[in-house]
């Protein structure tokens, strides 16, 4: 599904992400850990298409094409999604107007008609439920005034909403009280398929015995320098990343 | 306040609009020029009485003696007054009883607009009096009205119908010597609308009237006269679109409304003339005079959104004259390109314990100028005055500007008055975001604005409130590079 090649990109003349190939086929789940300021929402607003960020060099393939001439929009159009790590204010927007515009600007991409307000009505009416939103939430203006966990469970609810092919989730678990990190976990694990693909973004090992890894990977300054299955994560939290850096210098 | 799933189909739904085009009907059009002649032939043309040719008379001696203002913020090419012709009416003018009456261009038109009176007619509560080309064409549910006394009709069919109303309330609230766009409305005034609602009546529908200038040449000088008597309520929506065209229109009306002793008028408009090209060539001049009066426990509301025009120049006003009276202003105006538009509202305290509040949502774009100008004026007699003010300003790119100018004059020493002012601009990362969604910068901008603008749209009736978002849109397109 997603082949990322060789992926070298930065600001003006700060090189960020120096040389990342990772490969996400449809229905695995891949976990992407590493330092702070190692470069791991750098490289999700990449793969998203941020332009802010310029690409030297490498590859972004997304269902056998090259993404990377692509603007943000129709890379989500494609079925790519961004949960933020920092999700940002609409002042003014609700929730569902919000959903609405994205989810019709979405179909209209794909010349197909506005959603019909009454199947727009049912499926607000499951994935709210299914991530146990109250619906009054859904009047409010958009991530203003939330809460950190409120804003990252919104982001998944958009995520519900929208049924992308390839969810990258930076750092949804951060913030979110134990509960919710259930419930939004819970509501990640329904929403998978053998037709889709999911990208979590962790500093923590919890979030990993919710939403189970297929493979883990250790971003370091830039680069993917280890990768494994689930236990690695464990590991990981057992030994620090002093544990991998020291190995790579060894 | 509880979110039913009423709210949220209401926020679901969406309506199309279209804009941008020119209807060929044919007019009997007046030679260009202005003097006194012309002026008895509008009048005689509207087969009006003396009083009313004498009045017109008096203003235009008036206007002859004034110098055209200048303008802090706004620079234009004057107008050549001589240069106009002062009266267009459509050359086939019947009263239709039934729709297939109407001349189908016109229909078309509605359709367009995507206002067709059938759909109208659909749209519970809406009566449209449409004024094309400064003549009232066709009026519905009028019945409707009658049957609670309320009259709705063009000003020329109220001065000849109701002299005894028109005389006793036109020019009261905007004296025919007001100033010099005002003078000359009074003096050439070709049609408007004119309402009255009785004492204790609620005026059971949104009372709407839809604009359109249309000959190429003639300036349009709307009257526009409500009168809501004692204890009644009235909706009125003025919406206005004009085909895009190379020269200059000039647009002077006068709107005059009166709220006798607990009365409320709520006027709303959206309006959307043609701004100019992308270099600013072409477009309306909008000078327009809008005031209104409230008597005891009155209460007037006015809501605007400006989108077009080369140039604006609008302070809709209340005049709180009654003890416990209530003046609103809500306003959202958009500049994009070359528009200047100076806005802004004034409210006059005169009564005891009156209350004001201003509400102004400036957005700018492209290299274009958007003043606020706001007066609150506490009269020395106004004890236990109130007025809240804030003006929020949305700048896109660093090439327009925004400005704010608020005057307080306070006499009295218990006055209150609060003002509040910001200024931001779109985010990258707020673009980024909605992009992320799948929502192009286009739209991505327009969905900031009306989030930026909610306070005020939520203030206009539901499918007044749709086609101004649709018209926000539309007035930034091509905003973003
Ligand atoms: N727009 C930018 N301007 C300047 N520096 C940037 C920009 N974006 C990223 N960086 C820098 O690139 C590095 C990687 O940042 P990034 O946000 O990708 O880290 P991260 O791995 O997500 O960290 P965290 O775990 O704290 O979220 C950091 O040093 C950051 O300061
Ligand atoms: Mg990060």
């Amino acid at each position: 599904m997603l082949e990322i090649k060789n992926l070298n990109a930065g600001i003006e003349d700060k090189d960020i992400l120096k040389g990342i190939d990772l490969k996400v086929n449809a229905g695995e789940v891949h976990a992407i850990m590493g330092p702070n300021g190692s470069g791991k929402s750098t490289l999700s607003s990449v793969i998203a298409g941020k332009e802010e960020y310029e690409v030297n060099g490498g590859d972004i393939i997304f269902e056998g094409e090259s993404m990377l001439e692509l603007d943000a929009e129709e890379r989500a159009h494609k079925g790519v999604f961004l949960s933020f790590q920092y999700p940002v204010e609409i002042p003014g927007v609700s929730v569902t107007n919000f959903i609405k515009t994205a989810i019709n600007e979405t179909r209209k991409a794909k010349g197909l008609e506005d959603m019909p307000a009454s199947d727009m009505l049912k499926m607000i009416r499951e994935k709210s439920e299914l991530l146990e939103i109250d619906r009054k939430f859904l009047s409010r203006s958009l991530n203003e005034g939330f809460s950190g966990g409120e804003k990252k469970r919104n982001e998944i609810f958009q995520m519900a909403m929208l049924e992308p092919k390839l969810a990258i989730l930076d750092e949804t678990d951060s913030g979110l009280d134990i509960d919710a990190l259930r419930i939004v976990s819970n509501g990640v694990n329904k929403l998978r398929s053998k037709d889709n693909a999911v990208v979590v973004i962790t500093h923590y090992q919890r979030l990993l015995e919710y939403i189970v890894p297929d493979f883990v990977h250790v971003l370091v300054d830039g680069k993917i320098v280890k990768s494994g299955g689930k236990e690695l994560a464990l590991e990981l939290e057992e030994k620090g990343y002093d544990w991998v850096k020291a190995e790579l210098t060894a | 306040m509880a979110y039913t799933e009423d709210d949220l189909e209401k926020e679901l739904a969406t309506k199309e609009y279209k804009y941008g085009f020119y209807t060929d009907i044919e007019s009997e059009t007046f030679p260009v020029g202005l003097n006194e002649d012309i002026v008895r032939a509008i009048s005689k043309k509207k087969e009006e009485p003396e009083w009313m040719t004498e009045w017109r008379i008096e203003a235009f001696r008036y206007w002859q003696t004034l110098e055209e203002p200048e303008w802090a913020n706004v620079h234009y090419e004057k107008p050549d007054f001589q240069n106009i012709s002062y009266y267009s009416a459509p050359s086939k003018k019947p009263k239709y009883d039934s729709l297939d009456e109407v001349d189908p261009e016109l229909l078309d038109t509605f359709k367009r607009l995507g206002i067709s009176i059938d759909e109208q007619k659909k749209l519970a509560g809406v009566a449209v009096d449409v004024v094309m080309d400064s003549v009232s064409v066709t009026t519905t549910f009028k019945k409707t009205l009658a049957e609670k006394g309320i009259i709705f009709c063009s000003i020329s069919e109220a001065i000849k119908e109701h002299p005894e109303l028109v005389k006793k309330y036109i020019g009261t609230v905007v004296p025919k010597k007001d100033n010099f766009y005002a003078a000359l409305n009074s003096a050439v005034f070709s049609d408007g609308s004119f309402c009255y609602i009785p004492k204790g009546v609620r005026c059971p529908m949104e009372l709407s009237t839809y604009f359109r200038i249309n000959q190429a040449g003639t300036g349009q000088f709307e009257r526009t006269l409500v009168v809501a008597d004692e204890g009644s309520y009235v909706s009125y929506l003025e919406g206005c679109t004009a085909p895009s065209r190379d020269e200059n229109q000039l647009h002077a009306a006068v709107v005059e409304l009166i709220a006798l002793d607990d009365a409320e008028i709520k006027y709303s408009t959206v309006q959307n003339w043609y701004p100019g090209n992308d270099e600013g060539k072409g477009g309306v001049y909008n000078f327009v005079t809008k005031r209104g009066l409230c008597e005891k426990n009155a209460k007037i509301s006015w809501t605007q959104v400006e989108t077009g025009s080369a140039v604006t120049w609008k302070y809709p006003s209340c005049v709180l004259k009654g003890d416990n009276s209530i003046g609103e202003f809500y306003s959202i105006a958009v500049t994009n390109n070359f528009q200047q538009a100076d806005t802004g509202t004034k409210m006059i305290h005169l009564g005891k314990n009156t209350k004001s509040t201003i509400i102004s949502k400036g957005i700018s774009a492209g290299q274009s100028q958007n003043s606020y100008r706001g007066l609150v004026q506490i009269n020395s007699r106004a004890e236990n005055a109130r007025n809240f003010s804030q003006c929020d300003s949305l700048l896109m790119g660093n090439k327009c500007g925004a400005h704010t100018f608020p005057y307080i004059e306070a006499k009295n020493k218990s006055a209150k008055v609060e003002h509040e002012a910001t200024t931001s601009k779109i985010g990258e990362d707020q673009i980024f975001y909605c992009n992320q969604r799948g929502i192009d910068t286009e739209k991505a901008i327009a969905l900031i604005v009306n989030g930026f603008s909610k306070e005020v749209l939520n203030k206009l009736p539901m499918e007044f409130a749709v086609e101004a978002q649709k018209l926000l849109e539309i007035s930034l397109e091509g905003s973003v590079g």
